[in-house]
């Protein structure tokens, strides 16, 4: 009876201070994850999340305060790999999922006021003032800041088009 | 515009109902032996667990919002209640027959997630979670009586057999030869002495004997697999090997000790081996993938089983090893995977030789 | 010779009895021709015509750019009426980049430059003429032949695989082409293990096509008497057979390392319409511009092999055919196990079109998928040696990278586990919608790097701004205050000196 009474507390004991040790010993300074979760984002500041920029996104995931569905640019991909890191499931049923999106500048609208231009994070649109500007698609992140600027509603979202290049079949129709 | 379809254009003349009926076809000599054997009680037991089947299916289908015509037509309830049937006591009550598909196909299979999701044969799942929670039901088994004999019951006495309970008259109950042999041994008889006047090998391949409704007859089994085989419905390759998990130590216990261990015909041809190394251990859904896997599987199946009836508490031993070995068929799946084209074994890209000369 | 045993592989109904008997027809010339300027796997091609402009048969349209692409001419002479996007032999049914020639019937050759003696040119030279020829592999693939060629003689390639296999069901035309120009075909093998250096010279056909092997076996041996030697092999009929993969292992026993080029273990492989190709570029000078394509099915009339210029629209073939006889369940781009599904026949050939298949209800067999059994039938008929079941679950989770780790990256999208699927899951399919999707995921990728990275070029531009605007500022306030101060020292002096006229006057 005492011979089990001692063993067990020793045990307690020894493994209590062990994991004490460990606490002191192995303490990580900082949360690395904020930083793998901001190189994750797309970067471009967008603030659609309602963030303070993807800094303030990758803290609010860490900390467990944003759905890992917050970042719209990002798409069903990065979802996913977010999904991954933290370990989560991923809830796409509030994701609307519009595939790839891309902005598109209305020419006839379009009165080359350059606030557009001035307003990308990614220098996506091409163009100087009074000249009508252009959209490089390769560049848009869809974040829809141009949008929320535009005087005279010349930009707007759209999927953006297939091409030869990027075509593939879809998703197969799963009847069970 | 319709949707492009993606190729192949074409099709293989197959489907998997065509697969179910194939099997029943092949089942149909040996369930019609069985019939003939064991007369009316056995006709009656497989007309109920196929219905009975039948609408535990429906039922199912219809709580999951699953459309019914094509769960219910491609036939692997009714395949799953014809194998039970098979392997159940041919004079069983019916509510052994009922309990049992319903078991099969409710808990077998479609909690499971339907057709191709379950883990374990649901026949054999069926039979042993009667054979533990009827004992005496299950092992009440009746000398054969062809329905063509004096002796067979009437259509109407089997209906009093099957569905009121009314015992059969006395002296025709028995033992099977495994369940006698076992009970012989660990009485401490020595093998011949069990054996005579019990075995006759060259009957008991044709059937003549008590056991399964279905079980009994090695012959027609065999030639019901040879036919799948043909009709590349199954590969040789779990058969084979089963049957040779069951031969090799059989052989060379028999070798060792032949008064205590009983030989190759004696292991061949009794118990359920012959349905489960065609019909039962070849269910696509649980077996594995690969020709190795599938070898690994067959013949480990078949060791167990003759472990089983050998050292095990029960006489028969198949339905016992087929779900142990489904439970493993994932961990074999995993580790018997076909080597890739271009590829080494661990699917490490192959290294080009270089051939200076050829 | 020995044989190599093909893993997996199908046995699918042949149907080539319907188009193999009547010889090759030449198509009348039709009166537009649709030229895509991307006819082969890589970059497509520029076009040098103007609209307007009257082009010459064998007149170069477009001319390949990039390492990977090739060159287009006018399959007849004509006028050049438009240059533009027109729908193409895709899936997609997505537009492409086309030129559309009208026909002036009268068919001129553009001046042709054939060399004297062809096996008297530098591999190199050959290789630069294919390359000059916009010849294609037009076993169906459609990879630029010059291409294949350099590679080959850059990886000291041994053996030469001539790709007479034509598995696909229903398809005749290299059947008919073998039978009716096997010399030619034999002297371009020749002029190809010229251009590569190859020692050992092997012609793959299955021993369905017995006409085609007697006829091969004459040609060679007599080419044998000129001092090269060509030997015909006849492999099993069997699906995918005429895969290059699968030819190079049944022949010789050796497997392309995954990831790899058959020139890798020094085998090139080529099919034996592009020989014929090669033949007509060397010896005639004239570049790639029609090609046999096989019109069969249950639905079309009279079927059989037409010699057809690029850019001939389906229908123009399908009417020469007689046209339909029953209504077509699925009109196809090539054979029934790899080929396109056509929504419409208003579309043109290109180079790697083999056949326009109608098939009837009955030949296609559609059927709605069920659930996998796990029968492992896809497993036993894949030629790859992969578990399609296996993959195609993962892809259905919506795990394609998981998928991957089950041999995605090494499906050759054969068909032949989705062929004998009896669930009729469409299993090639879910392949190729995984690989896309891992595609785009990739660009997707590839795409947020650059667009982050341009991000935080425009951040630190900003800044910089901000900072230069800052440093300007207080460059500004400092002037400003260094000024105020001179003034300020300035009036003070003034104000002292001021002060002290002032003492010294009223001193």
């Amino acid at each position: 009876m005492i011979a089990a009474l001692l063993s067990l507390t020793l045990l307690g004991l020894a493994l209590g201070l062990g994991l004490g040790y460990a606490a002191i010993r192995l303490k990580v300074e900082g949360n690395p994850l904020v930083d793998e979760l901001e190189a994750m984002l797309p970067g471009s500041q967008c603030g659609q999340c309602g963030y303070p920029g993807c800094k303030g996104a990758a803290q609010a995931l860490a900390d467990g305060a944003a759905p890992v569905t917050l970042c719209p640019p990002g798409g069903r991909p990065l979802v996913e790999a977010l999904a991954a890191k933290l370990g989560v499931e991923a809830d796409l049923t509030g994701m609307a999922d519009s595939g790839p999106q891309v902005a598109e500048v209305l020419e006839d609208l379009c009165i080359g006021c350059t606030k557009c231009y001035k307003v990308c994070p990614t220098d996506a649109i091409l163009g100087a003032a009074k000249q009508i500007h252009a959209v490089f698609r390769e560049a848009c992140t869809a974040c829809g800041k141009c949008v929320d600027v535009c005087p005279t509603e010349a930009t707007r979202m759209v999927a953006l088009p297939a091409t030869l290049q990027t075509w593939y079949w879809a998703r197969p129709e799963v009847v069970i | 515009m319709t949707p492009i379809a993606h190729s192949p254009h074409a099709h293989a003349p197959t489907s998997v109902s065509r697969i179910m009926v194939t099997v029943m076809l092949a089942l149909t000599p040996a369930t019609l032996f069985g019939f003939w054997l064991y007369g009316w009680p056995a006709i009656n037991l497989w007309v109920v667990a196929l219905s009975v089947a039948l609408v535990s299916e429906a039922a199912a289908l219809k709580i999951m919002g699953r459309p019914l015509r094509a769960g219910l037509l491609d036939g692997s309830g009714l395949l799953t209640a014809w194998l039970l049937t098979l392997s159940l006591p041919p004079w069983a009550p019916w509510w052994l027959a009922a309990v049992g598909a319903l078991f099969a196909i409710v808990i077998g299979k479609q909690i499971f997630g339907g057709l191709g999701q379950n883990l374990f044969n649901p026949a054999m799942a069926a039979r042993v979670m009667l054979l533990i929670s009827f004992p005496l039901e299950m092992t009440a088994w009746t000398v054969p009586m062809p329905i063509t004999s004096g002796a067979a019951p009437g259509f109407f006495e089997a209906l009093g057999i099957t569905f009121a309970g009314v015992a059969p008259a006395d002296g025709i109950s028995s033992a099977t030869l495994l369940g006698q042999v076992k009970t012989d041994l660990g009485r401490g008889l020595g093998l011949d002495q069990v054996l005579a006047g019990i075995y006759d090998p060259a009957a008991f391949a044709l059937g003549q004997r008590a056991g399964s409704l279905g079980e009994t007859s090695a012959v027609l089994l065999l030639i019901g697999g040879l036919i799948l085989i043909a009709r590349r419905v199954i590969t040789w390759h779990i058969p084979l090997a089963m049957l040779a998990g069951v031969a090799l130590p059989a052989l060379l216990a028999h070798l060792i000790a032949p008064g205590h261990y009983p030989g190759l015909a004696y292991h061949m041809l009794s118990g359920g081996l012959m349905l489960g190394a065609f019909f039962i251990a070849t269910d696509p859904v649980s077996s594995p993938n690969s020709v190795s896997g599938q070898l690994v599987f067959g013949f480990a199946c078949g060791v167990l089983t003759w472990i089983i009836r050998t050292w095990g508490g029960y006489p028969e031993g198949v339905a016992f090893a087929v779900l142990l070995l489904n439970a493993a068929t994932p961990v074999i799946d995993r580790y018997f995977k076909p080597r890739i084209y271009g590829r080494d074994r661990k699917g490490v890209a192959l290294i080009p030789a270089k051939e200076s000369t050829k | 010779m020995k044989l190599f045993k093909l893993r997996g592989g199908v046995h699918p109904e042949g149907r080539k009895d319907l188009s193999a008997e009547p010889p090759i027809r030449v198509l009348p010339l039709p009166q537009r021709l649709y030229v895509p300027l991307q006819q082969h796997i890589g970059a497509p091609a520029r076009h040098l015509v103007t609209v307007g402009e009257k082009v010459k048969k064998g007149q170069l349209l477009a001319a390949g750019q990039g390492a990977v692409s090739a060159p287009v001419h006018a399959p007849t002479s004509g006028r050049v009426v438009a240059i533009g996007d027109f729908p193409g032999p895709h899936p997609s049914g997505l537009p492409m980049p086309t030129l559309t020639i009208e026909t002036d019937g009268e068919d001129v050759w553009d001046d042709l430059q054939a060399p004297a003696d062809p096996f008297a040119l530098t591999p190199a030279e050959v290789a630069a003429r294919v390359a000059a020829a916009g010849i294609v592999g037009l076993g169906g693939a459609a990879f630029p032949a010059a291409v294949k060629l350099n590679l080959s003689r850059n990886s000291e390639v041994h053996t030469l695989i001539m790709n007479g296999g034509e598995c696909e069901p229903y398809l005749t035309c290299d059947d008919r082409l073998m039978q009716e120009r096997a010399p030619q075909i034999v002297e371009g093998i020749r002029l190809i293990a010229h251009a590569t250096g190859a020692r050992e010279i092997l012609v793959g056909i299955e021993d369905n096509k017995p006409e085609a092997l007697a006829a091969m076996i004459t040609a060679s041996t007599t080419a044998a008497a000129a001092g090269g030697a060509v030997k015909v092999i006849a492999v099993p009929a069997m699906y995918p057979m005429g895969s290059e993969k699968q030819m190079i292992q049944v022949l010789t026993g050796l497997e392309v390392p995954a990831g790899g080029r058959a020139a890798d273990i020094g085998v090139l492989v080529h099919n034996v319409g592009t020989a014929y190709a090669v033949q007509q570029a060397l010896r005639l000078g004239r570049p790639l511009i029609s090609r046999i394509v096989t019109v069969s099915g249950g639905a079309i009339t009279a079927p059989g092999n037409l010699e057809v210029l690029v850019g001939t629209l389906a229908a123009d073939v399908v009417r020469a055919c007689g046209g339909l006889r029953a209504e077509a369940a699925r009109l196809v781009l090539g054979g029934p196990m790899m080929g396109t599904q056509l929504s419409s026949l208003e579309v043109p050939l290109v180079k790697g079109s083999g056949g326009v298949l109608a098939l009837t209800g009955k030949e296609v067999e559609a059927s709605s998928p069920g659930p996998c059994i796990r029968c492992s039938s896809c497993v036993r008929a894949c030629p790859m040696g992969l578990l399609p079941l296996e993959m195609a679950a993962r892809i259905r989770a919506g795990d394609p990278a998981g998928s991957v780790d089950w041999g995605l990256k090494d499906c050759i999208a054969c068909g032949s586990c989705s062929y004998v699927c009896p669930s009729h899951i469409p299993l090639v399919h879910w392949f190729n919608h995984a690989k896309g999707d891992l595609a785009a995921r990739e660009r997707l990728k590839m795409k947020n790097e650059a667009t982050k990275k341009l991000a935080d070029e425009r951040s630190e531009r900003m800044a910089r701004i901000v900072r230069e605007r800052e440093e300007a500022a207080r460059l500004r306030a400092a002037r400003k205050a260094a000024a105020d101060a001179a003034k300020k020292a300035t009036a003070e002096a003034a104000a002292a000196a001021a002060k002290q006229k002032l003492e010294e006057v009223t001193a």
